[in-house]
Parts: structure tokens; sequence; C-alpha cells
């Protein structure tokens, strides 16, 4: 285990600066994520236009580093992407973080995948899986997407 | 007997713990165990297995005999008055559902009132909160004050002559705080309610007598005594267990069972239903004799020592805040780091071996109250020293470097 991989400065500095912090006025869809292990909360906002395309999103909440990194992070990539790129990503997102070793979708720009990556470090502390993952899945309820029952990481 | 004897008596210490010796600062929510409990629990498998209570083979008797003497073992730890008294279940929680369950059954109707606290860990708070929709109860909660205190004063603010029961926490397992518990079950009964204390937090940290203490029922959580998990008590005055009806029904728990109907059989059996956690009840015997060979008196001695110089450690750390400065403060120290969430402190340090908890600790109520979501605890037990407070305060620099 190293705690540079799982705190790596991309990680340390969304954690203390998160972009799209904070509740925008004319959104149209929102959930939240909640991990009752912890108490930690990530509430994600969306303005989707009728093309199904996020013209706006942002997150309040409060966790940790991984869980404020990740929301931030999540926020910044998925402004603009229409509906089924968001799935695409989403899904790719929760794959690597679960089992796959790189990101494998095309929509993802390469300093986004590093920016992804950073997050990888949970891989190897199962507890905080659930830290990076919790506003991801927050956008998929607010996307009303539906869960693949074979495999909970996967939404269809 | 010096700390460094006692802590060669738990094994887990002898072993590295991903290569750090380990800096055990959980105890509150469970305590390491000595070799003599592990080692009770290989020996009754290996050599004296039996069930219990049932069959009059030779094991059967000797098993039985020894489940039964770990009673009379707690009855004489918390000077309970009657051996019957003492109810194994399979944990603190079972045993205060049995209460909120079978007293709720019987006593509690619409508009009455429980008395809890703020402080309360989900187990002394959820079991109630069935009733509020069987029964139609009302559940107040006395308020914690900025000290992590409830008061006598505020205890008897809350109640109302609608209060049927009070159900409050002995020690708090957030802020430390050692509450009132005689005075409070004496207030009580002068107005003739009975009084539950959640002793988790209690029975492994201070000396405890059943009989001065005069509370109606007390629950206690093996695991965190240097016992082995799945075992708790329900310590409850002799009238009550004879007045309440049972909790589940099953085995070992009637007299006479016939189409038509039922009879339930005699203390303790009444609410031992079914095969119970045997070599825990045995082994468990094990832990109070190690505790009785220290004596409580000097754990609590050194635990209260170690507590007082782990806050004076933290407070001079200008980063720390600490949770609760409550009048009498038993083996917890929860605390907060600037700039750095609870869990990500609880990740830091595991990885120097510091061993500690992150989160809301079962009490959603009191953070919500602090205006926090979660903290980082750290809980003391017999095998702790100073040296494990330094090098959680070194830790904790650590943390506050790599999230400068
Ligand atoms: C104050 C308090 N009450 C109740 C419990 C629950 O005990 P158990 O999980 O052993 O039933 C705990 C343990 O975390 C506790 O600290």
């Amino acid at each position: 285990m190293d705690l540079k991989e799982l705190y790596q400065e991309i990680i340390l500095e969304h954690g203390k600066n998160p972009r799209n912090l904070g509740k925008f006025e004319n959104f149209n869809k929102d959930a939240e994520g909640y991990n009752p292990l912890c108490g930690d909360k990530v509430h994600v906002y969306l303005k989707l236009n009728e093309n199904k395309e996020i013209e706006d999103i942002s997150f309040e909440g409060h966790g940790c580093a991984i869980s404020m990194a990740s929301a931030s992070i999540m926020t910044e990539l998925m402004k603009d992407k229409k509906n089924p790129e968001v799935k695409e990503i989403l899904n790719d997102f929760l794959s690597m973080i679960k089992q796959n070793p790189e990101l494998k979708s095309q929509l993802i720009k390469e300093d986004e995948k590093t920016k992804l990556m950073s997050l990888s470090g949970v891989k190897q502390y199962p507890m905080r899986v659930k830290c990076a993952t919790i506003a991801w899945h927050a956008l998929a309820a607010a996307m009303s997407y539906k869960k693949d029952e074979n495999d909970s990481e996967k939404f269809i | 007997m010096s700390i460094e004897d006692i802590k060669k008596e738990f094994p887990i210490f002898n072993n590295k713990i991903q290569n750090n010796d380990l800096v055990y600062l959980d105890s509150a929510n469970s305590s390491q165990k000595p070799q003599v409990v592990v080692d009770r629990i290989y020996d009754f498998y290996t050599k004296e297995f039996s069930n219990v209570g049932r069959s009059i083979h030779y094991l059967a008797v000797a098993a039985t005999n020894l489940y039964e003497n770990t009673r009379t073992l707690v009855q004489k730890y918390i000077n309970a008055k009657d051996k019957n008294e003492i109810v194994f279940t399979k944990g603190a929680t079972e045993a205060i559902n049995l209460v909120a369950n079978t007293f709720g059954q019987k006593h509690l109707n619409a508009g009455d009132e429980i008395l809890l606290t703020e402080l309360e860990h989900h187990s002394n708070y959820v079991p109630w909160h069935y009733l509020r929709k069987s029964k139609g109860v009302k559940i107040k909660f006395a308020e914690m004050d900025e000290n992590g205190d409830v008061t006598l004063e505020t205890i008897e603010k809350n109640i109302t002559d609608k209060t049927k029961i009070i159900a409050i926490t002995h020690l708090s397992n957030v802020t430390g705080a050692i509450l009132p518990v005689k005075e409070i079950t004496k207030l009580a009964h002068s107005k003739n309610i009975p009084v539950l204390i959640d002793g988790c937090q209690g029975a492994p940290h201070l000396k405890l007598d059943m009989q001065d203490l005069d509370c109606d029922f007390y629950a206690i959580s093996c695991h965190k005594m240097y016992g082995p998990t799945g075992l708790g008590i329900l310590y409850a005055k002799k009238k009550w267990l004879e007045e309440l009806p049972p909790y589940q029904g099953g085995g070992g728990m009637i007299r006479e069972v016939k189409k038509e109907g039922i009879t339930f059989g005699e203390l303790p059996n009444k609410y031992e239903a079914g095969t119970m956690a045997t070599a825990q009840v045995i082994a468990f015997g094990e832990s109070i004799k190690f505790i009785n060979k220290i004596g409580i008196e000097n754990i609590e001695k050194h635990e209260r020592e170690l507590t007082v110089y782990g806050e004076e450690v933290l407070r001079k750390n200008n980063s720390v805040k600490l949770i609760g400065n409550p009048k009498d403060k038993g083996s917890v120290l929860s605390f907060t780091l600037d700039g750095v969430h609870p869990h990500d402190i609880a990740t830091i340090l595991d990885e120097d071996g510091v061993a500690i908890r992150a989160g809301h600790h079962c009490c959603q109520i009191l953070h919500e109250k602090l205006g926090l979501s979660a903290t980082a605890r750290a809980s003391l037990g017999v095998y702790n020293t100073k040296d494990d407070l330094e090098q959680l305060n070194e830790s904790l620099n650590k943390c506050k470097k790599i999230f400068s």
C-alpha cells in the first residue's frame, strides 16, 4: 500500500478546492448519494436539456478528500456531455475502479484520463472504494439510469 | 502487573500488522482478546464440547456447569443479588431489544413517553423507535450540553407524568461523558420510573455494583470486555424478569408444550431460547477472571491516567479539536483535525499501524447536534500506553503534512 498513490496531488488539490461546488438555481434533475457506513453525502444537481445534454452540473456535500475530489473531477468532466456519453464514461470509470487496469472509453481525453486515474489508488483500500464512487452513483440516479442486474457497478 | 506484562497476554501484539507494531486505539469498538480467552474456546471445542442443559451424558453435564459458572462469575463481577438476574444474549443490542420489546409489550401505550439522551448509540434508540409505530409512544431526548455531558438536571427537566422508562448510556462512546447514573436512577425511582443503562462502555472500564446502582436493567457487550463476539449480557432485576413476557420462543425456555398451549420455564431459561453461544459464554468466564486478576480498580486508574495524558498531548496540537469536555470522562478521545476529514485521518494513521475509528460511531443524533458528519476517535483499553498516544499525535502530524 502506498499513501502517495492514494493521496495524489490532483486529489488533494481538488479535495481542497472542489470545482462546481454548490447548488445552482435552475437545475431540473438531482439525486443524493449516501454512504451509510460513514454518513458521507454527495448531492448532484443537473440541468439536462431536451437533447439530454448536461448543460450544467454541480454538487453539494461533505466527505473525505477522496469523495470530494471524485465529485469535483466528475462534474468537470461531465459538463456538456450527452446522455449516451455520460453513461459510457460512468460505466468505464466504475469498471476501472472495480477491476480494469485502465480507462477504455474514447470519449475521455488523455488529460482527463490522468485526472480520473488519480482516483485508482482506492483499489488498494477496499473500504475507500465507496468514497471514490459515491458521486458517480448519485449522477447515475439523477440521470435515471438503471442498474444492470448482473453487475451492480454497471448502468444500463 | 505491569502494562508490559499485561500486553504480553494479548497475542495480537506479538505479530506485526502490515509491517507495523499495532497501536490499537479502537477498544470502544471492540477490545482485543487475551490468550486465555482464545485458548478457552479452543479447549472447549477440542476437549469438552457438548450442548448445555439438555442431555444427561457426562460432557453435557460438564458443559452445563461451565456455562453456569460464567453466570455466577458475572453475577459477582457486577454484584447482582441473584445469579438468575444474568441473562445471556447475542450482544448488548439484543439485551436492549429484549427490554424494549417485552417492557413495551406489557407496559407502554399510546402517548407514553420514553426518555433517552442525545448521546445514545443507535442500539439504544432504534429498538425503542419500533414502539413509536406499534404502540404510538413518544421518544424524548435529553439534551447534551456543550461539554458533551447530560446532567441530572436535564434529565429531571425532561421527565413528565407520561414518562414510563428512562434508557441512558453509562459512558458515552463519543464524548466519553460518564453520566450520574446512580443519581438519575434514584430520581427516576422517586417517580416510579424504571431505568435501563446501556453499559457497553461502562462495564469494561468502571467498577460496577448493581445493588448499589439499583438500576432496573443494565446491558453489557462482552466483546468490549476482552471477551468473545456474539455475546452480551442483560442484567435485570428479578421482579422484571419474572413479570415481563418472554422475548423469543423456542427450545430450552419452555416448561410444557401442548397443542392447546405452552407454559414457560423458570429463570434464567425463560429468556434464553434455543442453543446459546455456549463456547463464548464459557470463554467469557476467562475474560472476567482476567479482569479480576488485574483488578478493575487498577484498570480504571490506568485508563483514567492515560485519558488525561491523551487529552494533554492532543490539546498541545493546535490543529486538533477535542470533542467533549465532560466533568467525568472515560477512556474515549474523539477529535477532529483542521482540514482533514476523519476518514482520511483513519487511512493515513492506519499506514503507521495506528488503528482508530472514524465516522459517526453509531451516534448520528449526537453528530447532528455537533454539526459534524463524522469525527475521529481514539479509545483505550488496558493494554494501551503513553507511547501509543504519542504515536497517535505523531501520525496526526503526518496527516497535517500531507494535507498542508
Ligand atoms: C454505547 C454503546 N451501546 C451499544 C453498543 C452495541 O453493542 P453490540 O454491538 O455489542 O451489541 C455499543 C457498541 O458499539 C456501544 O458503544
